[in-house]
């Protein structure tokens, strides 16, 4: 019979005013990143946030912010804890460092065991760091979410592209509300991905260039707010 | 989850006193437990079924416990009692166990959960996130943390009794 669980995950989202997915087709383009400086930016500029961490294979965004030991208080539901500022959300609260082998199926119920539990705070918004691809926690989020939409990153490769056209295609076809598309990790300039991206008639919100300081930043995010990856993030956090 | 024990009998007290002990133990202890969580699923789902298929009173709802979540009877009993809605005034919450079972997709190796050999912090990882079974649970024959559950995992509703008019 039924899912107890499934209808009232809308339930648990109805303090939050809005609700960004940072996704993409491909790994390792920098969504991690991009999440938590996203996140950051919008706390600076006097919003109340959030930050899931729904990538629970490799979950970073707790090493991008230096947070450890930290452990949701049990209040009818679980309730995130703080840090920076920030009501945050990780599978890690729970595997710790450990690794975290889960198949599909069990990455789905996870997730839906953590949506319906996790009771946000009100928020203006909430971050949602995404595994990459079209998978489950894509689809689950598409099916469980009310008013989500997607910030999508690629790189410069034509190759990352192919993949995210993919699921901007999806997107589209479902009718997913979409910000825009982030190019990050720019070494030289082109034009290619902007134009791809507007003929899929989409905003193409900004070329990141790589930044060599970035990788210092990680664990450290009074140092993560002073680089120019996150001065581009600032940028266009006014405009989502 | 730390759900403090107390046994009553132990303390050779009357009825009364042992009910009144427990009584106050549950109302202090499942306010704050993620159970409740659990319970509103329980109740919204219950609801839409009986109204979906036209009933007016609920009388009985089955919900089915996995034994792998460790959810504790009493605190869901409790919390579907104070959620009660109108339209399950007199319903009757029966709760019933699923004892959990894993099965090895590498060796096919079957075995039962023995919560005994988790540490607390490892059972409540798995409370709150069954598949924290998966980081922790290894197949005792072969080592791999790639298994089925086949039963006993998360709670869910077994059957919805009422009233047609």
């Amino acid at each position: 019979m039924s899912d107890p669980r499934l209808i009232i995950i809308p339930e648990r989202f109805k303090n939050v005013k809005n609700i960004i997915a940072v996704s993409s087709g491909k790994g390792g383009v920098g969504k991690s990143m991009i999440s938590v400086s996203l996140t950051l930016a919008l706390r600076d500029k006097g919003y109340s946030v959030g930050l899931l961490d729904l990538d629970f294979t490799s979950p970073s965004t707790h090493l991008i912010l230096g947070v450890q030991g930290l452990y949701p208080t049990e209040e009818k539901g679980i309730t995130p804890p703080i840090t920076d500022g920030i009501h945050y959300m990780s599978i890690v609260h729970y595997s710790l460092d450990n690794p975290t082998p889960l198949r599909g199926a069990d990455q789905s119920d996870a997730i839906i065991e953590l949506l319906a539990i996790t009771r946000w705070e009100t928020l203006d918004y909430l971050i949602i760091d995404m595994p990459p691809g079209l998978g489950d926690a894509t689809l689950d989020m598409l099916r469980l979410i009310p008013r989500i939409n997607f910030l999508v990153v690629s790189t410069p490769s034509v190759l990352a592209f192919e993949s995210v056209k993919k699921l901007l295609t999806l997107l589209i076809e479902q009718g997913i509300p979409i910000k825009g598309v982030i190019e990050n990790m720019v070494l030289t300039t082109s034009i290619y991905i902007k134009q791809e991206v507007e003929k899929m008639n989409l905003t193409y919100l900004t070329a990141i260039y790589f930044d060599n300081e970035l990788e210092a930043a990680i664990g450290y995010p009074n140092k993560l707010i002073s680089t120019q990856f996150h001065n581009r993030i600032v940028e266009i956090s006014g405009k989502i | 989850m730390a759900l403090v024990r107390v046994n009553p009998y132990i303390l050779g007290l009357s009825k009364l006193l042992r009910e009144i002990i427990i009584l106050k133990k549950y109302v202090a202890a499942f306010p704050v437990m993620h159970e409740w969580a659990l319970a509103e699923g329980v109740i919204s789902t219950a609801q839409k079924y009986a109204k979906d298929n036209g009933l007016t009173k609920v009388t009985e709802v089955i919900v089915m416990i996995g034994e792998l979540q460790q959810v504790e009877h009493e605190i869901i009993e409790f919390a579907l009692d104070q959620l009660r809605t109108p339209f399950m005034k007199d319903t009757k919450f029966v709760i019933k166990s699923k004892a959990a079972k894993f099965k090895c997709r590498k060796c096919s190796h079957e075995w039962n959960f023995k919560t005994g050999k988790l540490s607390e912090d490892v059972s409540e990882a798995i409370h709150f996130v069954p598949e924290m079974a998966h980081v922790y649970i290894k197949c005792p024959n072969c080592g791999s943390p790639d298994f089925d559950v086949p039963e006993g995992r998360g709670v869910w509703l077994q059957s919805i009794k009422g009233i047609k008019e």
